[in-house]
């Protein structure tokens, strides 16, 4: 499968991957909650350099979809919340 | 999927729906995207653009607060050299209040740094599939049935769908952090206009309430025993001095 890592273009993956991405995550969450950063951060860059790591890089003048999108790894704890709430976290298309 | 990433992944599917939901019509949909990739791009530069004048900005501030720091110094050793040991306190608290907001300054400035260093990436990630973009276009246009076309189009659409909605994040991203220095370095120019001692009569201002507040204490007394030792003389040496020398 296809994962971007925001900041760092799109990687092909395994699906054996996504199971520790999601540990990850799940750490990543929990580090939220607790508002503890420095945990997020971390959890972030692991992600980001796992899938670095494990992926294959995509050229990037391919054009396809992503089946996932990994954080990128300096999202700060108050953007974390913004885009946990989902509300406007990317601004709207140029009209 | 309730994690980071599959709401990442969910809110670039619903912003990509409705970018390309505009349009029925493919040859319209490929059209009104190029069109959407250009000024994102045109926009992403701005966004470069402003990052690099907050950062000179931010230099111009930093120079100012390091001959603030120099001209504070000087005029805690003139207070405390006329017996004003009050006023080279106050001097003093300003100067170490300006020390700290000048390192505030330069980690600030290497975030910037940072951002503008991703922008430019992002900008050249996205020119390339712009390209890309505009060539397959063409040739989805001129090779496939309405049908297949349409099938193709939606792939590339979507490809090119989520680095525009990366970008478009990119340069908010930066945006927000821009305007967030430009907030601190507003409140700093009271103290770089206006922060020098005038003149050795003037009221507390708000300024130095908050210096109060910065729980500076120990350093500025630190460095107002140095200023005594340099000089060689407290209050109540000089006033010894002032009347033995009448």
């Amino acid at each position: 499968m296809i994962a971007r890592v925001m900041g760092q273009g799109q990687y092909e993956v395994d699906e054996g991957l996504v199971e520790r991405l999601n540990a990850l995550d799940r750490k990543a969450m929990d580090a939220l909650g607790r508002e503890d950063e420095g945990e997020l951060d971390r959890c972030l860059d692991e992600m980001g350099q796992l899938v670095q790591a494990e992926g294959q890089r995509i050229d990037d003048e391919r054009l396809v979809a992503s089946d996932i999108v990994i954080p990128p790894s300096d999202l700060t704890l108050e953007e974390t919340r913004k885009l946990v709430s989902e509300v406007g976290f990317i601004p709207d298309p140029p009209a | 999927m309730d994690g980071l990433i599959g709401r990442l992944t969910n809110i670039f599917k619903a912003w990509i729906s409705s970018l390309l939901g505009a349009a029925e019509d493919p040859a319209l949909t490929l059209d009104y995207s190029y069109e959407r990739q250009r000024e994102l791009l045109q926009n992403v530069k701005r966004g470069v653009a402003d990052v690099v004048t907050a950062k000179k900005r931010i230099q111009l501030q930093s120079d100012k607060l390091e001959s603030t720091v120099v001209k504070l110094e000087g005029q805690a050793r003139q207070a405390l050299a006329s017996g004003r040991e009050d006023l080279a306190r106050t001097a003093l608290q300003r100067k170490v209040y300006a020390q700290q907001q000048l390192q505030g300054l330069e980690s600030q400035a290497a975030g910037l740094e940072q951002q503008q260093q991703k922008l430019v990436e992002s900008e050249q990630r996205l020119a390339m599939k712009v390209e890309s973009f505009r060539s397959q276009k063409e040739v989805i246009k001129a090779e496939y049935s309405a049908a297949e076309a349409q099938v193709r189009i939606g792939e590339a659409a979507t490809g090119i769908g989520e680095e525009m909605a990366e970008t478009g994040l990119a340069i908010e991203r930066a945006r927000d952090r821009t305007e967030q220095l430009q907030a601190r370095s507003a409140a700093l120019d009271e103290l770089v206009d206006s922060g020098t001692l005038e003149d050795f009569t003037g009221t507390s201002s708000s300024l130095d309430r908050q210096l109060d507040e910065i729980g500076a204490t120990q350093l500025v007394e630190a460095d107002l025993a140095r200023l005594r030792g340099e000089i060689g003389t407290g209050t109540e040496t000089q006033q010894l001095e002032q009347g033995a020398g009448r």
